[in-house]
């Protein structure tokens, strides 16, 4: 079996395991190519149907052509759609870009809190009425305990250490140190009533497997991440006043790939566009423990 | 380059080892000589050295990956992406400290061949060999030795095979034969990725050769099917009518219209067509995430085991015997409910016995322990409380292991050596082959049940000698078969001279035969749809095992007559009134809808 294929497989299954292990499950879609790799993955378990919501946290600081894509998508492929924001630090400012907070504090409260609001039910979510084809406020505020998530491991030190089947505990807070032993394709699945759970189907997965998987089963992505005449292109996609594009010229998947394999950016990190990482040493690893994907 | 890096095989490979052996030291080697470290990162490393008046080694640019959060590509610790011109490698560094072994296990069991670290200094310890045996339990067939720090004993071939000869008596005493040792020193790169000018004496590979030579293991594929039924979706958005059964292929290959069998319910069906997402398939192999239909509207349920008609089939049996490496904080101990995980299969058991426990330093075994300590690994023997479908791991080692759960923690592991109740479980086997060859009729039970007015059913009346049995038989026969009923006594004795009549009847020495032939005569009267009533001395529930065995998921009622009782009844009487009794069992069947 080809690398791709055995990376599709397995995925797959654990993606299976999880829709037949938990209630409540939903799968955080950020509109990159990660996460939208993720979401072909389940149309392929489960033969083309999409058998949880997915769910967005708006930032409000998006690159405006993330939401078109994310609603495009939405609506073509039918899916239960739902996004939340932390509605309160947007009203009252407090946000990196107004210059009121730094960096990571500004991810904590729009990305940390409204994710962990969102998915408690006491922040505010919308959700996609596919008939009016707009969102509405969802009434519906029970808690989602399962959360399908496309990291992948070689992103960043902290990600590297994680499982597939990764506990939180109420406050979801992640305990590096005591995590679940995974073996024989037997994930941790019985938890303590409380218990948080996060699911990597991507965590073998790396930034080129990525790509060549989008090539190899022609899925459609945001073309930020695609020089549009301007020699700069989005590797990584993110909020606008942190995540700055590369200086490129690859017009397609194909150039992509070529850039990765053997290209300029064979050997530099695929975040290294991103501010919120540069600060506090280890922010990414501070911020995951506390909640962040 | 791009089509022919596309078809690279991938190899996840883990680095084992006692503390301070040097794997980082020689990760770190691998990962500059195959020129995969982010730009800039190896220079960075050697100046904070240089800045900080401390040699440069190689095991600091594992820790500055480690420590790395915010720039350059992380490569962390535990998983570092490299590749050659012949493929992908994935290498899983696995912590030293025993009070990680589950991150060991967890990082070794993703892996397909390992590297075990000894200081060639210090020699085996007892970590070393508590890694082997790990690793030889989670399945990992291609191990290498690497005997590091070669520079500290003077490149010396002496010290170099006194390892050598120490560690291979131990490993081959696991099973592990074919294993090579390789003199490396990981400080000045002998061995690692270059010969050794040091050790002349050796003429094997070096630590990159090793890799290269490793084998993807595609056995899987010419292999009798195997596969976990995963889920049964029946997806009703967008007009979907399909039954999809999803699993992952572990062994061999499926094709539509093949005849299948599902353990251990014992049902069977054909396949009907290979489901996949914008793509029709006609057959589908080993590592495949699938789906696909029966030609038989089957209620077919998580866990089971799915094997081909014209091959061979797992074995189903409630007890086993395995060895386990237990990881809990609470030792594991005899009587205790836990939850075992096969496959997809989940089910409590109880340890009965604890064999013996093993001294992974010394090898030696203690049949006296009678519980196991976090880190220990014993022979034991499990009642489970529902059959398993499972094989013995040496066959299909996917269907041969085990993890143990308790108070929601994955506790530890296991694997199954063998099964005590041979008996019972080939008896599952013929009663399977039964099945899978059993002519069908154009008459279903739901049929019969519909002109008849009642389900079938098999009541066992037992006791004692002289309790009366036959009598409350006839009694029970005349009144159903007075209220309409489609009803047939039968006693031990029209068997044991007719169908029985090649074996001997006397004692006890024939017994088991003799049910199991009454059972599969009761089995085929079952099938007329009818109510059967049969009466047999002093039922055991050996005997009960084996009428539920061949009859399968017919209703089954047992009526015990007499104080002493040597099996689980649904009825027991003390008392010989014949038309209380009868009256009993007619209210039973009436309150499990077997009757109206």
């Amino acid at each position: 079996m080809d690398h791709l294929s055995e990376l599709e497989n397995k995925s797959i299954f654990i993606l299976r395991e999880a829709y037949s292990q938990f209630k409540n499950l939903v799968m955080l879609w950020s509109i990159g190519k990660d996460s939208t790799v993720l979401l072909w993955l389940t149309r392929k378990a489960f033969f083309g149907h999409i058998p949880f919501p997915l769910v967005h946290i708006d930032t409000n600081h998006k690159i405006p052509e993330m939401i078109e894509f994310r609603d495009k998508l939405t609506l073509e492929l039918g899916i239960n759609m739902v996004y939340g924001e932390n509605s309160e630090a947007l009203l009252k400012k407090e946000t990196f870009p107004d210059g009121n907070i730094s960096r990571i504090d500004c991810c904590k409260k729009l990305k940390t809190e409204a994710l962990k609001n969102t998915l408690s039910g006491k922040g505010i979510r919308y959700r996609m009425n596919h008939q009016s084809k707009k969102y509405e406020i969802d009434n519906d505020n029970e808690p989602f305990t399962g959360i399908i998530l496309g990291i992948r491991s070689d992103e960043e030190g902290s990600r590297s250490k994680e499982r597939y089947f990764s506990p939180r505990d109420k406050e979801n807070d992640w305990h590096i140190e005591n995590q679940p032993p995974e073996f024989w394709n037997q994930f941790k699945t019985d938890f303590k009533p409380g218990t948080h759970l996060r699911i990597h189907p991507l965590l073998d997965w790396t930034e080129l497997d990525i790509w060549r998987y989008i090539e190899r089963e022609s899925i459609p992505v945001v073309s930020l991440y695609f020089d549009n005449g301007f020699g700069k292109r989005y590797r990584s996609l993110g909020c606008a006043p942190c995540t700055k594009p590369v200086d490129s010229d690859a017009k397609n998947v194909g150039d992509i790939i070529l850039e990765l394999e053997s290209g300029k950016f064979s050997k530099i990190a695929e975040r290294s566009g991103r501010d919120q990482d540069k600060e506090d040493g280890g922010g990414l690893e501070t911020l995951r423990r506390e909640g962040y994907m | 380059m791009g089509e022919k890096l596309k078809n690279k095989d991938s190899l996840q490979i883990v680095f084992a080892g006692h503390v301070d052996h040097g794997k980082s030291t020689i990760i770190g080697r691998l990962l500059v000589d195959t020129d995969s470290l982010p730009t800039g990162k190896l220079e960075f490393v050697k100046k904070m050295c240089q800045n900080n008046s401390k040699p440069f080694e190689y095991a600091f640019l594992l820790d500055a990956l480690k420590e790395e959060q915010s720039q350059g590509i992380t490569i962390d610790s535990s998983r570092c992406f490299f590749e050659t011109d012949k493929r992908r490698y994935i290498i899983i560094d696995a912590p030293g400290h025993i009070e990680f072994l589950r991150n060991m296990v967890t990082g070794a069991s993703r892996a397909s061949a390992a590297f075990i670290v000894i200081d060639a200094h210090e020699g085996v310890m007892e970590n070393s060999k508590r890694h082997g045996y790990l690793l030889a339990m989670l399945g990992i067939k291609q191990i290498n030795v690497l005997v590091n720090k070669m520079d500290l004993v003077s490149f010396s071939e002496t010290d170099f095979l006194k390892i050598k000869e120490n560690y291979s008596e131990f490993l081959n005493s696991l099973s592990i034969s074919d294993i090579s040792f390789i003199p490396v020193s990981g400080f000045y790169g002998d061995n690692v990725s270059q010969k050794s000018l040091n050790m002349s004496w050796y003429d094997g590979k070096t630590v990159l050769e090793a890799l290269e030579s490793f084998e993807i293991n595609d056995e899987v594929i010419d292999s009798d099917f195997r596969m976990s039924v995963q889920d049964v979706y029946k997806f009703t958005g967008k007009g979907d009518e399909r039954r999809i059964i999803a699993g992952m292929v572990d062994y061999g290959m499926l094709s539509v219209g093949d005849e299948i069998l599902f353990s251990p319910s014992g049902k069977k069906s054909k396949v009907k067509s290979i489901e996949n997402f914008e793509r029709e398939e006609y057959s589908v192999k080993a590592g495949y995430s699938v789906g696909f239909t029966l030609y038989d509207q089957l209620y077919i349920k998580r866990g089971e085991i799915i094997s081909k008609k014209n091959e061979t089939h797992p074995i189903c049996s409630k007890k086993l015997i395995a060895n386990i490496f237990w990881m809990g904080k609470e030792r594991l101990v005899i009587g205790k409910d836990y939850i075992l995980k096969l496959g997809t299969q989940k089910t409590v058991f109880q340890i009965e016995e604890i064999l013996f426990v093993m001294n992974t330093a010394e090898l030696s075994t203690d049949q006296y322990k009678k519980e196991i300590d976090q880190n220990e690994i014993g022979r034991v023997v499990l009642v489970l409380k529902n059959i398993l479908a499972f094989e013995i791991s040496d066959k299909f080692p996917n269907f041969g292991r085990f993890v143990v759960v308790d108070d929601y923690e994955i506790c530890g592991g296991g694997i199954i050596i063998d099964y005590p109740d041979k008996e019972i479980s080939q008896l599952r086997e013929n009663v399977n082959l039964r099945n899978l060859n059993w002519i069908n009729n154009s008459v279903s039970s739901e049929m019969r049940c519909e002109k008849y007015g009642h389900k079938s059913c098999l009541i066992i009346i037992s006791g004692k000698k002289g309790s009366g049995r036959k009598k409350i038989a006839r009694l029970l026969e005349t009144e159903l078969f007075s209220s309409d009923k489609i009803v047939f006594y039968m006693g031990m004795g029209n068997i044991v001279y007719g169908v029985d009549a090649d074996i001997k009847c006397s004692g006890n020495e024939n017994r088991k035969e003799h049910i199991r032939r009454l059972s599969e005569v009761c089995n085929l009267m079952l099938q007329t749809g009818l109510i059967l009533i049969v009466t047999i001395q002093e039922i055991e529930c050996s005997d009960l095992e084996i009428f539920d065995q061949v009859i399968g998921e017919h209703n089954r009622l047992t009526v015990w007559l007499g104080s002493e009782y040597s099996c689980n009844a649904d009825l027991k009487f003390d008392v010989s009134n014949s038309e209380y009794i009868s009256d009993e069992i007619i209210n039973l069947l009436q309150s499990r809808s077997i009757i109206n």
